[in-house]
């Protein structure tokens, strides 16, 4: 194995992926932390990283307090009620009441915005979002971040998370290595605020072959915003509560604008609305949530799934109304070009104009996410001024862990912050940050070399294990003695998607499931000891791997591990298909001891804001 | 809908091996241009054909699902603050989009925190961010909300 140079980094805060989350605090650290040395560890480019890689059409989550739109309450209780009542409402409110000041400052760098042509105010497209044309969104806030950090270190893939070694549960700083150049980056650091992206492909995807790339959520974020914290013992929370899209077929195109601003709406193949013959099911499942304004996302999946299921499909979206208005279809199609090309191209592949003819919707396999309409993540404080009790403890954004702290995807229970939101919450990360650096004072981080070093022959081995095994064989990919990323991935979406409850098995799953799931996950890491890896490419594929076979299997142990069917339409729970709110209107929370891997899970209150 | 490089266009620059956030555009060794080395980890983001200052890189739609004979192109020009997309269907059709990209001169308005007015001890334990209260454009500064409004129970 060739002998990586070891690059030494010592900060006060390292920001872990460089994507709406991690820009956002690496910007506000630098006001508030003006003498400290702030460092961005990325995995790609961070011109160009993470979900807003492609650019966005809306900003999702605006609350336009100035024009009294909304404020902070209203805010939760869309959250909360979109999440069958399950948020931390503490966290949603405290980023509802910033959000506006963040979204301010994209109109000042330049991010273009719609205005409304009667009131000169942000255009609408819902209640929430506001329009803009956003194809620069990503690389116009990465500007931000450059500025403000000291370096910004690219195409480092971040494996581990250091701890401390003269304080229990405090973390020390993160390694990785360098994809193009295979240096091994140890990264010393005082706090630890993880940006990283939530998880793509541990469900086995509709597209297959050539067009499995072509997942709703990017690709490239592979749960590391799990698997980090995950890994030094972080209490995670609501991971069960996976998502799945209704979405343009095939390009996985986005329908709200499409509701709300396009006013186009689905039906059934044979052109009948059927949401509401769906109704008295679903109340029997779900009681009085189905009567809920707007109707939860999930429920109106299930609505979807069962018209399908019943023989009616396929659902479309009928365009054909709206597009023969100009403005529309402008909007309808640049909608795409500015998020989700690929719709653009399916579209234009299949002669499907949906100016003369009604698109067809799909329902995606799920997500693990923390940012759109769910909140998996690490459990975290929250800010001291509103938070309840066993909500705060101490730094607001900071894990169960001293000193890590999260944004974006990876902090649970903050659903609907999107991408202002996400950039917003890696502000309040970074403040909160900055403070514990300061009240760190002369209290040094140990980390030493054998913590380090023992890393370093565990990150490496795939090249090492794949160098010896080739040689066993002739050629192929065939081999005894390792298995390769992209099949190790195939193996982990197969058992995701048959025993958590993916595509295949119409999102059902049940208790001897789970635990056959669970079964199947423990040989799966064993084997994952063995992955090969031909060169650097391949050793990022199997480090994105191991993240993602950690994340599933705390999303397995969730999904045990709540007994009732909380989100019909997102998943099922074969053995407890109705809602159960007198046991388990709670969030979950799960721990891994870093040491045994054990899981140990618990039920922690809902506090709701109340009037 | 992968994309794949023209031969005779690319210079073998490497502006798309270093922005694609998949890691997947590389050098190939023997012809020292451009390739993607894994089409089925692309998510069509079009990073890396925006990137190109050849027009080498272009799309064509995922095997499994999208018949041959299209094409989106696109021109992103920074300077000009636009970006223009042609849509190509399978039978002739065209479309042709225009699109801002920024309203300000590229880079030019976003702050140096670093220079900014140092905050005070007061402000660093506040709950204010970076240019709140003002920012929020809101009168009463930052809203909050009495602890005692967050009650257990089953509320809609």
């Amino acid at each position: 194995m060739p002998k990586f140079k070891t690059v030494f980094e010592d900060c006060d805060i390292l920001v872990v992926g460089g994507g709406m989350g991690g820009t956002g605090a690496a910007y506000e650290a630098r006001y508030w932390g003006r003498d400290m040395r702030i460092v961005v560890a990325e995995k790609a480019n961070i011109d160009r990283s993470g979900a807003v890689a492609q650019g966005l059409y809306a900003i999702n989550c605006y609350m336009g307090m100035r024009w009294d739109e909304n404020q902070p309450e209203d805010h939760v209780r869309y959250a909360r009620n979109d999440l069958m009542g399950m948020v931390r409402e503490d966290l949603a409110y405290d980023m509802a009441r910033h959000v506006d000041s963040t979204v301010h400052q994209f109109d000042e760098w330049g991010l273009p915005f719609m205005k409304d042509p009667e009131t000169g105010r942000y255009q609408r497209e819902g209640k929430w979002q506001v329009m803009i044309h956003g194809e620069s969104y990503k690389p116009i806030v990465a500007e931000a971040a450059k500025n403000s950090a000291d370096k910004v270190y690219n195409r480092i893939m971040v494996t581990h998370l250091l701890v401390d070694e003269s304080k229990p549960n405090r973390v020390g700083g993160a390694v990785g290595f360098n994809v193009r150049t295979g240096d091994y980056h140890v990264f010393r650091a005082k706090a630890v605020i993880v940006g990283a992206g939530g998880a793509s492909h541990i469900f086995k995807p509709r597209s297959v072959g050539e067009g499995m790339g072509r997942t709703w959520y990017a690709p490239w974020s592979s749960a590391s915003a799990y698997a980090l914290p995950i890994e030094v013992g972080a209490k995670m929370t609501q991971m069960e509560n996976r998502i799945v899209l209704c979405r343009f077929k095939d390009g996985y195109g986005p329908v709200g604008a499409y509701f709300l601003h396009l006013k186009t709406y689905t039906q059934n193949a044979y052109g009948e609305e059927y949401e509401s013959k769906w109704y008295d099911h679903t109340k029997e499942l779900v009681g009085e949530y189905i009567d809920h304004h707007p109707t939860p996302t999930c429920l109106r999946n299930h609505a979807f799934l069962e018209e399908v299921k019943a023989g009616r499909g396929p659902i479309h979206m009928v365009t054909k109304e709206a597009f023969q208005d100009p403005h529309k279809e402008v909007v309808g199609w640049e909608n795409f070009l500015g998020m989700t090309v690929g719709q653009a191209v399916v579209w234009a592949a299949q002669d499907i104009d949906p100016k003369y003819t009604n698109p067809e919707l799909t329902t995606s396999e799920p997500y693990v996410m923390g940012s759109h309409a769910t909140c998996s993540g690490a459990w975290a404080s929250g800010p001291e001024d509103i938070s309840p009790d066993e909500y705060q403890w101490g730094y607001n954004r900071m894990m169960t862990v001293d000193g890590l702290f999260g944004a974006g995807d990876a902090l649970g229970g903050t659903a609907h912050a999107f991408s202002s939101g996400s950039f917003t919450e890696g502000r309040l990360a970074a403040k909160a940050a900055v403070k514990y650096v300061r009240d760190l004072k002369n209290d040094q981080i140990k980390v030493t070399e054998q913590q380090f070093e023992v890393l370093r022959e565990t990150i490496y081995k795939p090249l090492e294990t794949y160098k010896v095994g080739r040689n066993e064989i002739v050629g192929g990919t065939v081999s005894p003695s390792y298995i390769l990323p992209i099949q190790g991935l195939h193996r982990l979406e197969k058992l995701m998607d048959e025993y958590c409850g993916g595509i295949t098995v119409n999102y059902m799953t049940n208790e001897p499931l789970l635990l056959r799931g669970l079964d199947l996950m423990k040989t799966l890491h064993e084997d994952l000891e063995y992955l090969g890896a031909e060169d650097l490419h391949q050793l990022q594929r199997a480090w994105e791997l191991k993240h993602r076979a950690i994340a599933s299997e705390c999303v397995l142990q969730h999904t045990l591990f709540r007994q009732e069917t909380r989100w019909p339409g997102y998943y099922y729970r074969g053995d407890h298909m109705k809602l159960d709110d007198e046991n388990w209107h709670v969030l979950t929370l799960s721990h891994r001891d870093p040491e045994s891997g054990e899981w140990t899970m618990e039920k922690a209150p809902v506090y709701h804001l109340v009037d | 809908m992968p994309t794949f490089v023209y031969m005779t266009r690319c210079d073998g620059c490497g502006y798309c091996v270093d922005i694609c956030p998949s890691d997947i555009m590389h050098i190939d060794e023997t012809y020292r241009r451009a390739m993607n080395i894994e089409p089925n980890m692309c998510w069509e983001c079009y990073s890396c054909v925006k990137a190109c200052p050849t027009n080498a890189i272009d799309v064509r739609g995922y095997a499994d699902f999208a018949p041959l004979g299209h094409s989106v192109r696109v021109r992103r020009e920074e300077e000009k603050g636009t970006i223009s997309w042609k849509i190509k269907f399978r039978d002739g059709r065209e479309k042709d989009f225009v699109s801002p990209i920024t309203t300000q001169p590229w880079g030019e308005k976003i702050p140096r925190l670093a220079e900014t007015e140092v905050p005070d001890t007061e402000a660093l334990n506040s709950e204010l961010l970076y240019d709140e209260p003002q920012g929020l454009e809101i009168d009463g500064g930052l809203p909050t909300v009495s602890k005692d409004k967050f009650k257990q129970g089953v509320y809609y």
